[in-house]
């Protein structure tokens, strides 16, 4: 059977397949959502109907790096809005937004699920525990060291 | 073994004693390895360890392992001597992991950090326990009160080995069910046990079951429901990381019992590792042939798809979820129809939690009996509970039904961080509610919790001490729930949303007392008005913390002053310029660059400062005072 996206041709895989075009091009480009509304038979408005109601998926390119902070409960009364604030003081960008240089994108996320740990910071899949402002300026700053060195970290 | 079927009891046993003789050889052969390999663990630095290890000691063999429990201890780092001996170690780095392997391969036992030991000749085999020198680590405060049954396996063994959870014992509970009873008996022996959902609710297992089976129709689905929504929650996540084919066993016999012919696990995209190791334990199963067609040479067959949540509370809620599935947006409908009449495309299901799905190869296997000599009257058996927040062990926890909260905050979590006062424990995340000192000698049951005002609920236990807010906590929860409701009714939509506004009012010392009395008549009629559990259960933590901390409401609306020194409108922080030595230290701890030298003193900038109190730990005088706190 054909299949694109890597899912088969069936409307209840949209959100895998928007899952696989995101998890490949960080974002949903417009034209990849016109492409899978005609493969899986599906109205464009279904397409972003789904894109829009669920949080994980994003229409507009993040930077290379994700940061994302934990909202959960445990997070929370441990201090995790102060690593938000830190965060968008130190990258002087707002949530959601990238930094010029196209290297970091502040997110929120609902609970990492590493609550025993909080707060707790994913950067593009992997999670850190107990974090603090100091250990997060000198993680993204090493990120930025590794980029000029041209390493790939995370 | 990788092509070969399992298609008879025998098969099954014959793996088994395979399996545990692999077992004895891999002890005798040397010292093993064993890393906690979950997501808390890999979030403490676990692959720092597991590097260091798998250098030093590259001729052993190592194992990842899930999460046992002791998430405050992690990075753990266990060692398995030929005896079958394994001793544990905690907060494990690299300088640590290096001396204990030295001692290791010696055959010797490295001494500093041993949280305790486990006799795995017993865990394993069966065998009388022995006594080492050293404390049993069922003995340490964190076990002593707990009673694993859903997390026996987890820590223990390597989940992504089916034939490690066979030669447990695995799978015999699934052999028992279909070769030797009706699907009747099973759904029977559920109703003994006493077993009620785990999902939040705590409707009779049994009962469900009985509905799906009766429903009528040639296609049937069952469902299980690991989107775990509940932020601060994360047992399901363990359960599945640390032995997903309990679930798969689970789920197999919940078939067999309701007639289903397929099986989805929903399971929340935020847990990658989890989905990875559910995915392995599927492929696994169906390449022995215990999931697909003729399950054990029988006519009963039955397979399992993973569908991945994309991020959206609201598809915990079972209809919400199956629409989900179905590949459309989240949004819940009425019940009646319930699932088991009209549920996934509109044939009858059946949706339970992962826990629950996890209880029922134990039940099976050792009767419903002796489920039910644990617990109480109404709530039988254990219940896991991710125990977070202000407490000195975190960590994943099973406790029989009915333990106090105290037993579970003071002596398995040890207490409060840095002896500070307990305030409340939140229990059920934004459909629960907040329980407070006065009342942390009540047992942990469905009844007794509800009538507190909070819930079961799937197991978050968030605990709170005298530096949180409870408007700020409310507010939290609000918060929340309002940004994930799914916007189709409008008790739910717009009253979350002017409950949210009044919240936020109070914490910023605009709110006068009638807003008070708005957001508690607000709040019981969003509870009656609303389509789905969401919007029904908004209400309660706010309705719980007015219950229990109205004078802490008080003060924010009348006093406009906050109690915890949370609400940043509310306080702000100065330095004593009489004590201030200059030494600098809270500037150069300040994350945003707040505090500035005025003379010989410093001073804190009003408009930079988050008020995140960084200085005032920093600061060795105790020079840095705030204002509007008690
Ligand atoms: C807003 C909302 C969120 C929910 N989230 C979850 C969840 O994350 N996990 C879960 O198992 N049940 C959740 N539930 C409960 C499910 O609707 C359902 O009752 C449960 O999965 C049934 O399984 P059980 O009988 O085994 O408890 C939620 C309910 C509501 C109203
Ligand atoms: S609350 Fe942050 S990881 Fe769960």
């Amino acid at each position: 059977m054909e299949e694109k996206f890597g899912v088969p041709r069936d409307p209840s895989y949209l959100i895998k397949a928007l899952q696989n075009i995101q998890t490949k091009k960080g974002y949903i480009p417009f034209e990849d959502a016109v492409e899978v509304a005609e493969y899986l038979g599906v109205p464009l408005t279904r397409v972003f109907g789904v894109a829009t109601f669920y949080e994980q998926f994003r229409l507009k390119p993040r930077g290379k790096y994700v940061i994302r902070v934990c909202q959960g409960t445990a997070c929370h009364v441990k201090g995790s809005k102060t690593l938000l604030d830190f965060l968008r003081d130190f990258l002087g960008v707002d949530i959601g937004d990238t930094t010029e240089d196209g290297l970091f994108t502040i997110e929120r996320v609902a609970c990492l699920g590493a609550c025993a740990l909080a707060p707790a910071v994913e950067v593009n899949g992997t999670i850190y525990g107990k974090m603090d402002p100091d250990k997060l300026r000198e993680l993204i700053i090493e990120l930025k060291e590794a980029e000029r060195n041209g390493e790939q970290k995370n | 073994m990788a092509s070969r079927k399992i298609k008879s009891i025998e098969d099954l046993k014959n793996l088994r004693e395979e399996g545990l003789k692999k077992w004895e050889e891999s002890l005798k052969s040397g010292v093993t390895f064993v890393v906690g390999y979950g997501t808390c663990g890999i979030a403490a630095g676990a692959d720092e360890v597991l590097n260091a290890v798998q250098e030093l000691a590259s001729g052993s063999k190592v194992v990842k392992v899930g999460c046992i429990g002791m998430c405050w201890a992690e990075p753990l780092l266990d060692v398995v001597y030929p005896d079958g001996m394994r001793v544990s170690y905690m907060a494990v780095d690299r300088d640590r992991a290096e001396q204990i392997v030295e001692s290791a391969l010696k055959g010797e036992v490295y001494e500093k950090g041993i949280v305790g030991v486990i006799d795995l000749r017993h865990e394993l085999f069966g065998e009388p326990e022995r006594q080492f020198p050293y404390p049993r680590l069922w003995d340490h405060e964190f076990y002593k009160k707990q009673v694993r049954i859903v997390l026996k396996n987890c820590g223990i063994v390597d989940p992504e080995s089916i034939t490690d959870y066979i030669a447990l014992g695995g799978y015999s509970a699934l052999a028992k069910a279909v070769l030797e009873m009706t699907p009747e008996q099973v759904i029977e022996e559920i109703k003994t046990s006493g077993l009620r959902g785990r999902g939040g609710a705590g409707f009779p297992t049994w009962l469900k079951w009985k509905f799906l089976r009766d429903a009528k129709g040639k296609v049937k689905y069952l469902i299980c429901n690991a989107d775990e929504g509940d932020p601060g929650a994360f047992m399901d996540r363990a359960t599945i990381e640390g032995d997903p084919h309990s679930v798969i066993e689970g789920m197999l016999i919940a078939a067999y019992a309701t007639g289903a012919t397929k099986g989805y696990i929903y399971i929340r995209a935020e847990y990658p590792l989890a989905v990875k190791r559910i995915s392995k334990a599927i492929e696994d199963a169906r390449k022995l042939g215990l999931l697909g067609k003729n399950i054990l040479g029988t006519k009963f067959s039955f397979d399992i798809e993973i569908r991945e949540g994309a991020g959206a509370f609201v598809c915990g809620e079972e209809t919400a979820l199956m629409a989900s599935i179905e590949g459309k947006r989240g949004v819940p409908r009425p019940r009646p129809p319930y699932p088991a009449e009209k549920g996934l495309w509109g044939k009858p299901t059946n949706i339970n939690n992962v826990e629950t799905y996890a209880n029922v190869p134990k039940i099976i296997a050792n009767g419903g009996k002796w489920y039910a000599q644990y617990g109480t009257e109404k709530s039988k058996g254990t219940k896991v509970f991710a125990l977070a927040g202000k407490v000195n062990r975190t960590g994943l926890i099973e406790v029989p039904m009915g333990i106090t909260l105290r037993e579970i905050i003071f002596e398995i979590g040890g207490g409060i961080i840095g002896g500070k006062k307990f305030k409340a424990v939140q229990i059920g995340g934004p459909s629960g509610g907040c329980i407070p000192e006065q009342l942390v000698d009540i047992p942990v049951d469905y009844e007794s919790l509800t009538s507190a005002g909070a819930i079961m609920g799937s197991g978050g236990m968030v605990v709170m001490d005298e530096t949180t807010c409870m408007v700020d906590v409310a507010k939290y929860f609000l918060t929340f729930t309002q940004a994930e409701s799914c916007g189709q009714c409008v008790p739910c939509r717009e009253g979350t949303k002017r409950m949210l506004d009044i919240l936020v009012n109070i914490t910023e010392g605009r709110a006068k007392m009638e807003d008070l009395h708005t957001l508690e008549w607000l709040a019981v009629n969003v509870s009656k008005a609303s389509l789905c559990g969401l919007g029904k259960t908004a209400p309660t933590p706010v309705l719980s913390t007015i219950r229990y901390f109205r004078d802490e409401y008080m003060a924010h609306i009348v006093d406009k002053r906050c109690p915890a020194g949370v609400c940043k409108a509310l306080v702000s922080y100065y330095i004593d310029p009489s004590m201030c030595r200059g030494c600098s230290l809270c500037a150069r701890n300040c994350p945003v660059g707040a505090i500035y030298k005025e003379g010989n003193v410093f001073k804190i900038d009003q408009d930079k400062c988050i008020r995140c109190g960084s200085c005032v730990s920093s600061c060795p005088f105790g020079a840095i005072k705030t204002e509007g706190v008690a």
